[in-house]
Protein backbone atom coordinates (compact mmCIF):
# COMPACT_ATOMS: atom_id res chain seq x y z
CA UNK A 1 0.00 0.00 0.00
CA UNK A 2 3.16 2.08 0.38
CA UNK A 3 2.87 5.24 -1.36
CA UNK A 4 -1.56 5.05 -2.07
CA UNK A 5 -3.65 7.61 -1.27
CA UNK A 6 -6.69 6.89 1.11
CA UNK A 7 -9.79 9.26 2.28
CA UNK A 8 -10.83 8.45 5.85
CA UNK A 9 -14.06 10.10 6.55
CA UNK A 10 -14.70 10.88 9.72
CA UNK A 11 -11.11 10.81 10.63
CA UNK A 12 -10.78 13.57 13.29
CA UNK A 13 -11.74 11.03 16.37
CA UNK A 14 -12.16 8.16 17.53
CA UNK A 15 -11.89 5.00 15.20
CA UNK A 16 -11.44 6.92 12.49
CA UNK A 17 -8.21 8.88 13.75
CA UNK A 18 -6.78 4.85 14.46
CA UNK A 19 -7.69 4.17 10.74
CA UNK A 20 -5.52 7.39 9.31
CA UNK A 21 -3.05 6.80 11.63
CA UNK A 22 -2.73 2.92 10.74
CA UNK A 23 -2.72 3.85 7.43
CA UNK A 24 0.34 6.39 7.10
CA UNK A 25 2.03 4.01 9.43
CA UNK A 26 1.94 1.65 6.76
CA UNK A 27 3.03 4.45 3.86
CA UNK A 28 -0.38 5.61 2.86
CA UNK A 29 -0.59 8.83 2.40
CA UNK A 30 -4.15 10.44 4.12
CA UNK A 31 -6.77 13.10 3.75
CA UNK A 32 -8.35 13.22 7.28
CA UNK A 33 -11.90 14.08 6.80
CA UNK A 34 -13.97 15.92 9.27
CA UNK A 35 -17.28 17.82 9.88
CA UNK A 36 -16.80 20.46 12.34
CA UNK A 37 -13.19 19.67 14.34
CA UNK A 38 -10.73 21.42 12.56
CA UNK A 39 -8.58 21.35 15.39
CA UNK A 40 -8.62 18.25 16.14
CA UNK A 41 -8.46 16.68 12.32
CA UNK A 42 -5.33 19.13 12.08
CA UNK A 43 -3.83 17.29 15.29
CA UNK A 44 -4.53 13.76 13.11
CA UNK A 45 -2.81 14.60 10.02
CA UNK A 46 0.34 15.81 11.60
CA UNK A 47 0.52 12.71 13.66
CA UNK A 48 0.41 11.16 10.07
CA UNK A 49 3.18 13.33 8.91
CA UNK A 50 5.12 11.88 11.27
CA UNK A 51 5.38 8.76 9.72
CA UNK A 52 6.77 10.41 6.55
CA UNK A 53 4.06 10.56 4.76
CA UNK A 54 1.48 13.21 2.86
CA UNK A 55 -1.87 14.27 4.96
CA UNK A 56 -4.22 17.03 4.32
CA UNK A 57 -7.48 18.03 6.45
CA UNK A 58 -10.89 18.46 4.20
CA UNK A 59 -13.61 19.60 5.98
CA UNK A 60 -17.18 17.97 4.29
CA UNK A 61 -20.98 17.44 5.63
CA UNK A 62 -21.08 13.07 4.10
CA UNK A 63 -24.47 13.58 4.12
CA UNK A 64 -24.46 16.38 1.58
CA UNK A 65 -23.77 15.30 -2.02
CA UNK A 66 -22.44 18.43 -3.38
CA UNK A 67 -20.23 18.67 0.13
CA UNK A 68 -18.68 15.56 -0.93
CA UNK A 69 -17.85 16.06 -4.57
CA UNK A 70 -16.41 19.03 -3.81
CA UNK A 71 -14.13 17.02 -1.38
CA UNK A 72 -13.37 14.53 -3.77
CA UNK A 73 -12.44 17.15 -6.32
CA UNK A 74 -10.18 19.21 -3.44
CA UNK A 75 -8.78 15.29 -2.71
CA UNK A 76 -7.83 14.22 -6.39
CA UNK A 77 -6.27 17.85 -6.91
CA UNK A 78 -3.99 17.58 -3.83
CA UNK A 79 -3.09 13.82 -3.99
CA UNK A 80 -3.70 12.88 -7.79
CA UNK A 81 -5.22 9.45 -7.06
CA UNK A 82 -7.30 7.97 -4.62
CA UNK A 83 -6.88 4.50 -3.95
CA UNK A 84 -8.54 3.85 -0.88
CA UNK A 85 -11.48 4.95 0.78
CA UNK A 86 -12.55 4.17 4.51
CA UNK A 87 -16.27 5.24 4.65
CA UNK A 88 -16.28 5.68 9.04
CA UNK A 89 -18.36 8.99 9.22
CA UNK A 90 -20.88 8.29 11.97
CA UNK A 91 -23.42 9.10 14.68
CA UNK A 92 -26.06 7.90 16.66
CA UNK A 93 -29.67 9.83 18.04
CA UNK A 94 -30.39 7.00 20.45
CA UNK A 95 -33.61 6.63 21.91
CA UNK A 96 -36.74 4.19 21.72
CA UNK A 97 -38.65 3.69 18.92
CA UNK A 98 -41.97 5.09 20.35
CA UNK A 99 -39.71 8.44 21.10
CA UNK A 100 -37.98 8.64 17.85
CA UNK A 101 -38.29 11.83 15.80
CA UNK A 102 -38.31 11.65 11.99
CA UNK A 103 -35.45 14.17 12.07
CA UNK A 104 -33.78 11.46 14.41
CA UNK A 105 -34.49 8.94 11.80
CA UNK A 106 -33.19 11.15 8.80
CA UNK A 107 -30.09 12.70 10.61
CA UNK A 108 -29.18 9.21 11.07
CA UNK A 109 -29.47 7.28 7.95
CA UNK A 110 -28.56 10.76 5.95
CA UNK A 111 -25.33 10.55 7.72
CA UNK A 112 -24.13 7.22 8.01
CA UNK A 113 -26.15 5.17 5.07
CA UNK A 114 -26.74 8.17 2.11
CA UNK A 115 -23.19 9.34 3.62
CA UNK A 116 -21.56 5.93 2.00
CA UNK A 117 -23.71 6.38 -0.46
CA UNK A 118 -22.00 9.52 -1.69
CA UNK A 119 -18.52 9.11 -1.21
CA UNK A 120 -19.10 5.86 -2.98
CA UNK A 121 -20.10 7.55 -5.54
CA UNK A 122 -17.73 10.18 -6.01
CA UNK A 123 -14.68 8.11 -5.60
CA UNK A 124 -15.97 5.89 -8.52
CA UNK A 125 -15.04 7.62 -11.21
CA UNK A 126 -11.65 8.28 -10.58
CA UNK A 127 -11.57 4.99 -9.41
CA UNK A 128 -12.89 3.01 -12.64
CA UNK A 129 -10.32 5.17 -14.36
CA UNK A 130 -7.64 3.75 -12.12
CA UNK A 131 -8.47 0.58 -12.77
CA UNK A 132 -7.94 0.07 -9.05
CA UNK A 133 -9.78 1.18 -6.00
CA UNK A 134 -10.14 -0.19 -2.05
CA UNK A 135 -13.93 0.81 -0.54
CA UNK A 136 -14.12 -0.18 3.46
CA UNK A 137 -17.42 0.51 5.56
CA UNK A 138 -17.84 0.86 8.45
CA UNK A 139 -20.92 -0.89 9.85
CA UNK A 140 -21.75 -1.84 13.26
CA UNK A 141 -22.02 -5.84 15.09
CA UNK A 142 -26.16 -4.01 16.08
CA UNK A 143 -26.26 -4.00 12.57
CA UNK A 144 -26.66 -7.28 12.07
CA UNK A 145 -27.98 -7.94 16.18
CA UNK A 146 -29.74 -5.52 15.86
CA UNK A 147 -30.60 -3.29 19.23
CA UNK A 148 -33.09 -1.87 21.50
CA UNK A 149 -33.16 1.99 21.07
CA UNK A 150 -31.17 2.21 17.84
CA UNK A 151 -33.63 1.77 15.43
CA UNK A 152 -31.97 4.44 13.33
CA UNK A 153 -28.46 3.38 13.30
CA UNK A 154 -29.44 -0.17 13.32
CA UNK A 155 -31.37 0.48 10.32
CA UNK A 156 -28.04 2.33 8.57
CA UNK A 157 -25.53 0.09 9.52
CA UNK A 158 -27.39 -3.10 7.95
CA UNK A 159 -28.09 -0.99 5.24
CA UNK A 160 -24.14 -0.36 4.91
CA UNK A 161 -23.96 -4.01 4.90
CA UNK A 162 -26.33 -4.51 1.52
CA UNK A 163 -24.98 -1.55 0.19
CA UNK A 164 -21.33 -2.43 0.43
CA UNK A 165 -22.26 -5.90 -1.54
CA UNK A 166 -24.18 -4.21 -4.28
CA UNK A 167 -21.16 -2.05 -4.88
CA UNK A 168 -18.95 -5.19 -4.54
CA UNK A 169 -20.87 -7.44 -6.97
CA UNK A 170 -21.14 -3.59 -9.52
CA UNK A 171 -17.72 -2.82 -9.20
CA UNK A 172 -15.57 -6.01 -9.31
CA UNK A 173 -14.39 -6.23 -13.06
CA UNK A 174 -12.98 -3.11 -12.79
CA UNK A 175 -10.82 -4.29 -9.81
CA UNK A 176 -12.73 -2.09 -7.47
CA UNK A 177 -12.85 -3.99 -4.23
CA UNK A 178 -15.86 -2.91 -1.65
CA UNK A 179 -16.04 -4.40 2.28
CA UNK A 180 -17.45 -3.81 5.64
CA UNK A 181 -15.84 -3.78 9.01
CA UNK A 182 -18.42 -4.38 11.69
CA UNK A 183 -17.18 -2.96 15.17
CA UNK A 184 -18.43 -4.31 17.98
CA UNK A 185 -18.24 -2.35 21.20
CA UNK A 186 -14.87 0.07 21.02
CA UNK A 187 -13.87 2.38 23.62
CA UNK A 188 -14.37 5.82 21.75
CA UNK A 189 -16.22 9.16 22.54
CA UNK A 190 -19.63 7.01 21.40
CA UNK A 191 -19.06 4.51 24.06
CA UNK A 192 -18.02 7.00 26.49
CA UNK A 193 -21.63 8.31 26.79
CA UNK A 194 -23.24 4.94 27.86
CA UNK A 195 -24.00 4.67 31.29
CA UNK A 196 -22.10 2.33 33.68
CA UNK A 197 -24.71 0.01 34.10
CA UNK A 198 -24.92 -0.45 30.90
CA UNK A 199 -21.85 -0.74 29.86
CA UNK A 200 -21.87 -3.93 32.44
CA UNK A 201 -24.71 -5.32 30.64
CA UNK A 202 -22.43 -5.12 27.47
CA UNK A 203 -19.60 -6.70 28.59
CA UNK A 204 -21.03 -9.80 29.63
CA UNK A 205 -22.28 -10.57 26.29
CA UNK A 206 -18.49 -10.34 25.08
CA UNK A 207 -16.97 -13.68 25.09
CA UNK A 208 -13.23 -11.97 24.85
CA UNK A 209 -14.42 -10.31 27.92
CA UNK A 210 -13.44 -6.34 27.32
CA UNK A 211 -14.21 -3.47 25.03
CA UNK A 212 -12.32 -3.37 21.47
CA UNK A 213 -9.51 -0.39 20.86
CA UNK A 214 -9.88 1.82 17.74
CA UNK A 215 -6.42 0.13 16.14
CA UNK A 216 -8.32 -3.08 16.54
CA UNK A 217 -10.81 -1.96 13.65
CA UNK A 218 -8.06 0.14 12.48
CA UNK A 219 -5.67 -2.87 11.71
CA UNK A 220 -8.72 -5.00 10.29
CA UNK A 221 -9.15 -2.19 7.90
CA UNK A 222 -5.60 -1.97 7.02
CA UNK A 223 -5.66 -5.67 6.04
CA UNK A 224 -8.72 -5.08 3.81
CA UNK A 225 -7.02 -2.34 2.17
CA UNK A 226 -3.80 -4.12 1.43
CA UNK A 227 -3.65 -6.71 -1.01
CA UNK A 228 -3.09 -8.90 1.06
CA UNK A 229 -7.15 -9.12 0.96
CA UNK A 230 -7.04 -9.36 -2.85
CA UNK A 231 -9.39 -12.05 -3.11
CA UNK A 232 -11.79 -10.76 -1.00
CA UNK A 233 -14.81 -8.05 -1.90
CA UNK A 234 -18.33 -7.73 -0.36
CA UNK A 235 -17.42 -9.32 3.19
CA UNK A 236 -18.03 -8.20 6.41
CA UNK A 237 -15.64 -8.44 8.99
CA UNK A 238 -16.28 -8.60 12.35
CA UNK A 239 -14.33 -6.67 15.18
CA UNK A 240 -16.27 -7.12 18.54
CA UNK A 241 -14.53 -10.09 20.48
CA UNK A 242 -16.98 -12.79 19.51
CA UNK A 243 -20.10 -11.15 19.61
CA UNK A 244 -21.29 -12.10 16.39
CA UNK A 245 -20.41 -15.53 14.84
CA UNK A 246 -22.01 -15.71 11.55
CA UNK B 1 -8.25 18.29 -37.34
CA UNK B 2 -10.37 15.02 -36.53
CA UNK B 3 -13.96 14.70 -37.39
CA UNK B 4 -16.27 14.88 -34.26
CA UNK B 5 -17.18 11.48 -35.58
CA UNK B 6 -13.45 10.60 -35.90
CA UNK B 7 -12.65 11.24 -32.32
CA UNK B 8 -16.09 9.31 -31.09
CA UNK B 9 -14.93 6.28 -33.35
CA UNK B 10 -11.27 6.57 -31.79
CA UNK B 11 -12.64 6.09 -28.22
CA UNK B 12 -15.37 4.04 -28.70
CA UNK B 13 -12.71 1.36 -30.44
CA UNK B 14 -10.37 1.58 -27.82
CA UNK B 15 -12.64 1.38 -25.19
CA UNK B 16 -14.29 -1.54 -26.16
CA UNK B 17 -12.02 -3.44 -27.97
CA UNK B 18 -13.51 -3.12 -31.51
CA UNK B 19 -12.52 -2.48 -34.66
CA UNK B 20 -12.95 1.17 -35.84
CA UNK B 21 -14.96 -0.10 -38.99
CA UNK B 22 -17.70 -1.44 -36.20
CA UNK B 23 -18.18 1.81 -35.11
CA UNK B 24 -20.96 2.97 -37.50
CA UNK B 25 -24.01 5.30 -36.67
CA UNK B 26 -26.33 2.94 -36.47
CA UNK B 27 -24.24 0.74 -33.86
CA UNK B 28 -26.27 0.13 -30.44
CA UNK B 29 -23.41 0.14 -27.67
CA UNK B 30 -24.56 -2.70 -26.00
CA UNK B 31 -25.84 -5.72 -28.44
CA UNK B 32 -23.68 -4.56 -31.31
CA UNK B 33 -20.69 -3.46 -29.70
CA UNK B 34 -20.47 -5.79 -26.69
CA UNK B 35 -20.82 -3.00 -23.99
CA UNK B 36 -22.04 -3.95 -20.78
CA UNK B 37 -24.02 -0.54 -18.38
CA UNK B 38 -20.40 -0.13 -16.73
CA UNK B 39 -18.86 0.50 -20.38
CA UNK B 40 -21.46 2.99 -21.45
CA UNK B 41 -20.51 4.79 -18.63
CA UNK B 42 -16.96 5.14 -18.92
CA UNK B 43 -17.38 5.95 -21.94
CA UNK B 44 -19.36 8.60 -21.43
CA UNK B 45 -17.18 9.66 -18.81
CA UNK B 46 -14.55 9.45 -21.13
CA UNK B 47 -16.74 11.44 -23.92
CA UNK B 48 -17.35 14.40 -21.63
CA UNK B 49 -13.16 14.84 -20.69
CA UNK B 50 -12.49 14.32 -24.63
CA UNK B 51 -14.90 17.16 -25.51
CA UNK B 52 -14.62 18.88 -22.57
CA UNK B 53 -18.34 18.70 -21.43
CA UNK B 54 -20.77 17.49 -19.03
CA UNK B 55 -23.57 14.65 -19.73
CA UNK B 56 -25.97 14.55 -17.77
CA UNK B 57 -27.49 11.34 -16.15
CA UNK B 58 -30.71 11.30 -18.02
CA UNK B 59 -29.08 12.16 -21.40
CA UNK B 60 -26.31 9.31 -20.98
CA UNK B 61 -29.54 7.08 -19.84
CA UNK B 62 -30.88 7.83 -23.88
CA UNK B 63 -27.53 6.66 -25.08
CA UNK B 64 -28.31 3.60 -27.52
CA UNK B 65 -26.38 3.81 -30.67
CA UNK B 66 -22.65 5.64 -31.81
CA UNK B 67 -25.39 7.88 -33.98
CA UNK B 68 -26.87 9.10 -30.62
CA UNK B 69 -23.70 9.83 -29.28
CA UNK B 70 -22.42 12.02 -31.95
CA UNK B 71 -25.39 14.00 -32.55
CA UNK B 72 -25.53 14.86 -28.63
CA UNK B 73 -22.11 16.06 -29.35
CA UNK B 74 -22.63 17.48 -32.10
CA UNK B 75 -25.27 19.60 -30.80
CA UNK B 76 -23.77 20.21 -27.15
CA UNK B 77 -20.07 21.72 -28.95
N1 LIG C 1 -17.47 3.27 18.95
C1 LIG C 1 -18.04 2.12 18.75
O1 LIG C 1 -18.18 1.32 19.67
C2 LIG C 1 -18.54 1.74 17.40
C3 LIG C 1 -19.09 0.45 17.24
C4 LIG C 1 -19.52 0.07 15.99
C5 LIG C 1 -19.44 0.95 14.92
N2 LIG C 1 -18.92 2.17 15.09
C6 LIG C 1 -18.86 3.05 13.93
O2 LIG C 1 -17.53 3.47 13.73
C7 LIG C 1 -17.51 4.76 13.15
C8 LIG C 1 -16.67 5.70 13.98
O3 LIG C 1 -17.20 5.74 15.28
P1 LIG C 1 -16.48 6.49 16.49
O4 LIG C 1 -16.91 5.81 17.71
O5 LIG C 1 -15.04 6.63 16.20
O6 LIG C 1 -17.22 7.91 16.41
P2 LIG C 1 -16.81 9.33 17.04
O7 LIG C 1 -15.70 9.18 18.00
O8 LIG C 1 -18.10 9.92 17.50
O9 LIG C 1 -16.30 10.12 15.75
C9 LIG C 1 -17.17 10.37 14.69
C10 LIG C 1 -16.38 10.93 13.53
O10 LIG C 1 -17.27 11.14 12.43
C11 LIG C 1 -17.21 12.48 12.00
N3 LIG C 1 -18.51 12.91 11.51
C12 LIG C 1 -19.72 12.88 12.15
N4 LIG C 1 -20.69 13.33 11.34
C13 LIG C 1 -20.10 13.63 10.16
C14 LIG C 1 -20.57 14.14 8.92
N5 LIG C 1 -21.88 14.43 8.71
N6 LIG C 1 -19.69 14.36 7.93
C15 LIG C 1 -18.36 14.07 8.10
N7 LIG C 1 -17.86 13.59 9.24
C16 LIG C 1 -18.73 13.38 10.26
C17 LIG C 1 -16.74 13.26 13.21
O11 LIG C 1 -16.15 14.49 12.79
P3 LIG C 1 -15.99 15.74 13.84
O12 LIG C 1 -14.85 15.34 14.75
O13 LIG C 1 -15.64 16.89 12.95
O14 LIG C 1 -17.28 15.86 14.55
C18 LIG C 1 -15.76 12.27 13.82
O15 LIG C 1 -14.52 12.32 13.16
C19 LIG C 1 -18.96 5.18 13.04
O16 LIG C 1 -19.45 4.89 11.73
C20 LIG C 1 -19.64 4.32 14.06
O17 LIG C 1 -21.00 4.13 13.76
C21 LIG C 1 -18.49 2.59 16.32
Amino acid sequence: MKGQHALVTGGSRGIGKAICLELASQGVHVAVNYSGNKEKAEQVADECRTYGVEAMTIQANVADSASVQSMVKTVMGEFGAIEILVNNAGITRDTLIMRMKEEDFDAVIDTNLKGVFNCAKAVTRPMMKQRYGRIINISSVVGVLGNAGQANYVASKAGVIGLTKSLARELANRNIRANAVAPGFIQTEMTDKLPEDTKGELLKQIPLGELGKPEDVAKVVAFLASDAASYMTGQTLHVDGGMVMP
Amino acid sequence: MATIQDRISKIVSERLGVDESEVKREATFKDDLGADSLDVVELVMELEDEFDLEISDEDAEKIGTVGDVVDYIERHQ
